[in-house]
């Protein structure tokens, strides 16, 4: 099997958090970037899937220079092989134009399977795989809990996540997009001879030319939603922020949840 | 002239809570650009849920119906709507924020070279923008955007903003559309429940929620001693669970449980409204967070900034000290 894991590289989820000068999205300078979540679980599953299949895992990624640190990792972790979606056009783009360039790299490699994550922790549009599949014509399943490629590797038995707590499980023909969720594997860590190989490993950048790309169609130009602005929801609501050292605090808080609350 | 069609899931006959929802957000959306909204269900032999939305006031209800349409798939429901868009040409698709609806609502965008807005909490016009909010960053922040790619635009709303109960009635006419382009892209060969799926938090008087910031499957020891003096559950968010530090059926939102204890305290849990959906029906709700800017103190009724591992054991200790 030929693999292909698109990921995407978003802010640590434990980072504090600042509105940048202009408003429109978050400060980036000195905040740390991590591979996002759901998408170390694509990694993973197509590692398994290739080491089943003797097969190989290309790792993909659009955005900016520190991206290249996210598809190193990806190298170590047992990718052959890494793209490098770079360039200023690429920036600001949405699920809609983000799902048009990684298609554009995807389609003249002749993948049998498209593993990426099910959202962003970022911006959480939940839906650049499905967009991507729809450019290259082929199936997509959100939410997927389990993949097992069937014999021949035509077809897939995808399990994937509904609502109240069911799962649906579907043959899919291949090549196909698997949307992975978090949580259905356990995501591998990097060996020191998988890091020093990466070192060694093809890490190729391309651009909208490169892909036959109008650039207008791709980044924020090409983007169909636009963000204006980005804040925090107003702090505290309607609690009641309790001071103190933690003894006195608690002390505070028992108190009020008897005598207001009445919830003791 | 603005029109608004509302595509809407259903289930045994029945419209999805979250539809209802939607058919809210869409006859808003129709009032605030001066247009029309009409309601689009597909399946197989829905004249029940059809009925059902004839009931609000609404320009139409479309009926796409076809056997390929009984069970759902994207390839078939995506076909059929992008062809039904070709035909009619609305301006606006609002969606609820579901499972099945994400799931084929970014497919669709991509089929008919539309634009895309998923997971929307409200919108204003301001001067000649309509403009949208959503959560962005896991709702540590909201963001303010504006479509500007073309027409249609696909939209989802998010549980829980649109109050189902403001839906307003009237008649609607029901008019057939053309479901041939139904083509199931997969074979579905069964469902499943989630294993475990056994502790029931819904009735619980009680709850204690873990959330990522706990650290670690060893660290649930303070956990189960606050838990314990308070009678309650315990509940955890979604990052827990995919750690595999607590079971599955311990999730709670909107892939897991729903409660409405009358005292939840939330340890640890930054509050992303994937987890707010599920537990905001609590009628006191308590806290703990070392980051004090984190979405979850805008729903609680007390909220303590510190260091969980310390303030849990003080707190558990000082409500045995008050109950003794």
């Amino acid at each position: 099997m030929k693999i292909a894991v698109c990921i995407k590289q978003v802010p640590d989820t434990e980072a504090r958090l600042r509105v940048a000068k202009n408003g429109r999205w978050i400060e980036e300078e000195d905040l740390p970037f991590v591979i996002n979540e759901s998408d170390e679980y694509a990694m993973e599953e197509a590692l398994q899937i290739a080491e089943r299949s003797e097969g190989e895992v290309v790792a993909v990624s659009l955005g900016p220079d520190r991206v290249r640190e996210a598809l190193r990792k990806c190298l170590a972790l047992g990718a052959s092989r890494a793209i490098h979606l770079s360039d200023d056009a690429f920036g600001g783009g949405d699920a809609m134009a983000t799902g048009r360039a990684l298609a554009a790299a995807l389609a003249p490699e002749e993948f049998d399977l498209v593993l990426t994550g099910s959202q962003s922790d970022d911006e959480g549009f939940g839906s650049t795989g499905s967009v991507t599949a729809g450019h290259l014509g082929w199936p997509h399943a959100w939410l997927v809990m389990g993949v097992e490629v069937e014999e021949g590797g035509k077809s897939a038995k995808v399990k994937r996540e509904m609502e109240s707590g069911m799962n649906e499980i579907v043959r899919i023909q291949l090549p196909a997009v698997l949307e992975i969720q978090a949580g259905l594997n356990h995501p591998r860590y990097a060996s020191l001879k998988g890091i020093m190989q990466a070192k060694k490993k093809e890490l190729a950048q391309v651009g909208p030319a490169d892909l036959g790309l109008d650039p207008s169609t791709v980044g924020a130009a090409g983007a169909t939603v636009e963000t204006l602005s980005v804040a925090f929801p107003e702090s505290g609501g309607g609690a009641q922020m309790i001071e103190g050292d933690p003894a006195s605090a608690v002390a505070a808080l028992v108190e009020k949840l008897k005598k207001e609350a009445r919830a003791l | 002239m603005a029109k608004i069609w509302i595509v809407v899931q259903h289930r045994d006959g029945k419209l999805h809570r979250m539809s209802r929802e939607a058919v809210v957000a869409g006859q808003k959306l129709a009032a605030t650009l001066s247009g029309s909204a009409e309601a689009v269900v597909l399946g197989h032999e829905v004249d029940a849920v059809a009925d059902e939305l004839a009931g609000f006031e609404l320009a139409a209800v479309h009926v796409a119906s076809s056997p390929s349409l009984a069970d759902y798939t994207p390839g078939a429901y995506s076909a059929v709507l992008a062809a039904a868009v070709a035909a009619h040409g609305p301006s606006h698709l609002v969606f609820a924020h579901s499972y099945q609806s994400v799931d084929y609502m970014a497919r669709l965008a991509q089929a008919v070279n539309g634009s895309l807005l998923p997971e929307v909490v409200g919108f204003d016009q301001e001067d000649e923008d309509l403009v949208w909010r959503r959560p962005v960053l896991g709702g540590k922040l909201q963001a303010r955007v504006r479509i500007v790619g073309p027409e249609p635009a696909l939209i989802s709303v998010q549980s829980g903003v649109f109050p189902a109960d403001e839906a307003i009635d009237g008649q609607a006419e029901r008019r057939e559309l053309d479901a041939a382009a139904a083509t199931m892209d997969r074979e579905i060969l069964g469902i499943e429940e989630v294993a475990g799926e056994h502790v029931d938090l819904s009735a619980a008087g009680a709850v204690v929620a873990v959330g990522r910031g706990i650290g670690g499957a060893d660290k649930m020891g303070i956990i189960e001693d606050l838990a314990a003096v308070l009678g309650a559950e315990i509940g955890a968010s979604r990052p827990v669970i995919d750690s595999g530090w607590l079971d599955r059926d311990r999730q709670i939102g909107s892939s897991g449980q729903t409660v409405a204890p009358k005292l939840y305290v939330a340890v640890g849990i930054s509050g992303a409204i994937q987890h707010l959906v599920g537990m905001k029906g609590s009628k006191t709700v308590v806290a703990i967070n070392k980051d004090g800017g984190a979405p979850i103190f805008s729903v609680a009724d007390y909220g303590i900034v510190g260091d969980l591992h310390e303030v849990v054991p003080a707190l558990t200790a000082a409500i045995k000290e008050a109950s003794d």
